[in-house]
């Protein structure tokens, strides 16, 4: 049969299958492992992040074009991977208190790793509708875990209906992209749009209504401007660990379908949606980091702020034309992002699993009760604002650069008007430092932190640090990723 | 006129009638009753255009298992039940929002020149779609299986009683 010959290429998803379907076996049938089960879910990720490591370079077309396989595709599977094994490792001691059914959600949160790796590299919109369905439906359970935490329950509901409403409208811009070309799959819709004796030049007008419809669910998943209110709701109320994937996994998958499907399918009208994407970038920049300034509770703070980044993420998008380097910016910056966030968010959890508290005026002091993690507070927020030396700088610099090199007065507008969001980010990050060194704690007692969440703060601190320093292998991982698709080479 | 067009007209009157039955009716189980009709209504509907197969699952799926899950779950609310009078401060609103929606979708049907297939599919349509379900579309279905079961054990998690920790 077409397709099954090039079964090895789907290793990584099918890893991912046979061991969420593991941990939710072995949840079943044996009741004391449910911690044990998060190193089995550890496992699994490393294994497919070794298999997807293996397949970096090859390429092909699987079950009749529902799927690609390419390094582009590859490199988000290997983000996804990574996130999830960092949000399990920092979920361990976290979930242990607040719920007895945490074997499920380890099971739940491979899936939705799963969901996203399908989704990266789907190239048929039958299938990105269903993947995106995937990892929408596994988020809003994961978001609404805590039953007995009404604000976990608020959150997951606000999400689902968000959510619903928003994949509804994507849906049916999907049909109208079908209905005019007549394919579902994203290279045929190409050509149709692209041949000029193709019939659809007297639809041509429906072609920017629908893209706006589709954009409407990738915004909703990355949390844009206009499709952005779940995002604070949602990242207060869910459990902190899921919030921390929420700001990374999903959104990361975002974009890779959003750079997909316009790159692939809608080449022909770049010139509508470069203008639709910069205003929104804009917009979502400006606002996230304004609204940012006022919060009080670090989880919504984090929030915005991470709107204001999908905004920096999005000039990548604005500016991926031949002879830039924007989406490979966007790679970079992606990877820096998942560090740097997760990063946040771990310390975040460390520091309410130790205090039970989320708001921003009782992290004063935090440097002489938890010197460690006050320093790698730091080291996440200068990254996040991007300042050098660490991962956030690395990819400002590649995004802001391929703005630049597009030439034309309103693109630096555009970077000019990045640069100083940043400069208004950094007031709210270091506002939190100043909280941590300089002021005087309520309660001098130092932290418990447990090791697990140790590990994980060490890691993502040290993976932002050494991007920062020593970026060449991820400048060429991030080079490699795009030279494959050869709409998407820098070249 | 013949009488497939007498026959259409009757189907979709009850069935626009059933659905205005649905959000004018102030009983919440009634509306929901209606709700079933308006259901049955697009499955007849189905099969005047020859869809046998959408309109069996039509009556399955609409009319057999959602339809009967809005009953269930009306039922066993009591506060629903309770209450007699179901109102909406806000149905002007909707009652505008709807009217664009429905004037989009009506223009767009006849605006553009929708691609059709020129052929027409012969066999037995049951056979078709299965044979679609497991060459083409493989993978979406398989993928479907995962989403379906991670649903499941999704709604078990929301859904149970408060935890014991």
């Amino acid at each position: 049969m077409p397709g099954f010959e090039n079964l090895p290429l789907l290793s990584p998803e099918i890893t991912l299958t046979i061991f969420a379907l593991l941990v939710l076996g072995l949840d079943l049938a044996f009741k004391r492992l449910k911690d044990a089960l998060a190193y089995v879910a550890i496992g699994g990720l490393i294994l497919a992040i070794m298999l997807t490591a293996h397949l970096f370079g090859t390429q092909g077309s699987l079950f009749s074009g529902m799927l690609v396989v390419d390094s582009f595709a590859l490199y988000f599977k290997i983000i996804a991977c990574l996130t999830t094994g960092l949000v399990i490792l920092s979920s361990i001691a976290f979930m242990k208190e607040k719920t007895p059914y945490r074997g499920e959600f380890y099971g739940l949160l491979l899936l939705a790793t799963l969901a996203i790796t399908l989704l990266v590299g789907a190239s048929d919109l039958v299938m990105i509708y269903l993947s995106f369905e995937f990892v929408s439906l596994t988020c809003y359970v994961l978001v609404g875990y805590l039953r007995g935490d009404p604000k976990s329950s608020e959150a997951g509901i606000k999400y689902f209906l968000y959510g619903a409403v928003t994949s509804a409208v994507m849906l049916y811009g999907m049909s109208l992209i079908y209905g005019i070309t007549g394919s579902t799959q994203l290279t045929v819709i190409a050509d149709n749009f692209l041949s000029p004796s193709s019939p659809v030049a007297s639809t041509r007008w429906l072609i920017l209504p629908a893209v706006l419809f589709i954009l409407a669910g990738f915004g909703f998943k990355i949390a844009l401007v206009p499709f952005h209110q779940w995002a604070p709701d949602a990242y207060e109320g869910a459990p902190t660990p899921i919030a921390a994937f929420l700001s990374v996994g999903p959104k990361a998958a975002g974009f890779a379908v959003l750079i997909r499907v316009l790159l692939t399918a809608l080449p022909a009208y770049q010139i509508d949606w470069i203008a639709l994407l910069s205003g929104i970038s804009l917009v979502s920049m400006t606002f996230g980091n304004l609204v940012a300034i006022q919060q009080t509770n670090i989880k919504r703070m984090l929030a915005y702020s991470s709107i204001a980044q999908v905004g920096y993420i999005l000039l990548g998008v604005v500016a991926a034309g031949p002879g830039t380097v924007g989406i490979m910016g966007v790679l970079l910056f992606i990877l820096a992002y998942l560090f740097t966030n997760l990063g946040a968010f771990v310390a975040v959890v460390a520091f309410s699993y130790a205090t039970g508290s989320d708001e921003i005026a009782d992290y004063a002091g935090l440097l002489r009760r938890a010197p460690l993690l006050a320093a790698a507070l730091v080291v996440f927020f200068m990254s996040l604002a991007g300042m050098p030396p660490t991962a956030g700088f690395l990819g400002k610099l590649f995004v802001f650069g391929a703005v630049i090199q597009m030439g034309q007065k309103v693109f630096y507008f555009l970077a000019v008007a990045g640069v100083l969001n940043s400069v208004i980010s950094l007031y709210y990050y270091f506002n939190v430092v100043r909280l941590m060194f300089f002021l005087p704690a309520k309660d001098e007692t130092s932290l418990q932190i447990p090791r697990s969440l140790v590990v994980a703060v060490a890691i993502t601190m040290a993976m932002t640090l050494v991007m920062g320093f020593y970026p060449q292998p991820f400048i060429d991982l991030a080079t490699r990723s795009v030279v494959t698709v050869a709409m998407l080479s820098p070249q | 006129m013949t009488l497939l067009q007498i026959a259409f007209l009757i189907i979709s009157a009850v069935t626009i009638l059933a659905a205005l039955g649905v959000v004018v009716g102030r009983n919440i189980l009634r509306n929901a009753l209606a709700l079933i009709l308006a259901f049955l209504g697009v499955a007849a509907l189905y099969l005047l255009l020859e869809a046998t197969f959408l309109a069996a699952v039509q009556v399955l799926i609409y009319v057999g298992a959602i339809a009967v899950l809005i009953l269930f779950a009306i039922m066993l609310t009591e506060r629903l039940m309770k209450q007699e009078r179901a109102t909406n401060e806000q149905w002007w609103v909707v009652l505008v929002a709807s009217a664009l929606l429905a004037a989009i979708l009506i223009f767009l049907v006849g605006a553009v020149e929708w691609q059709v297939t020129p052929t027409e599919i012969g066999g037995d349509p049951i056979a078709n779609l299965g044979r679609a379900l497991l060459t083409t579309y493989v993978l979406p279905f398989e993928v479907a299986s995962l989403l379906l079961l991670m649903a499941l054990v999704g709604a078990i998690i929301i859904a149970r009683e408060r935890e014991e920790a």
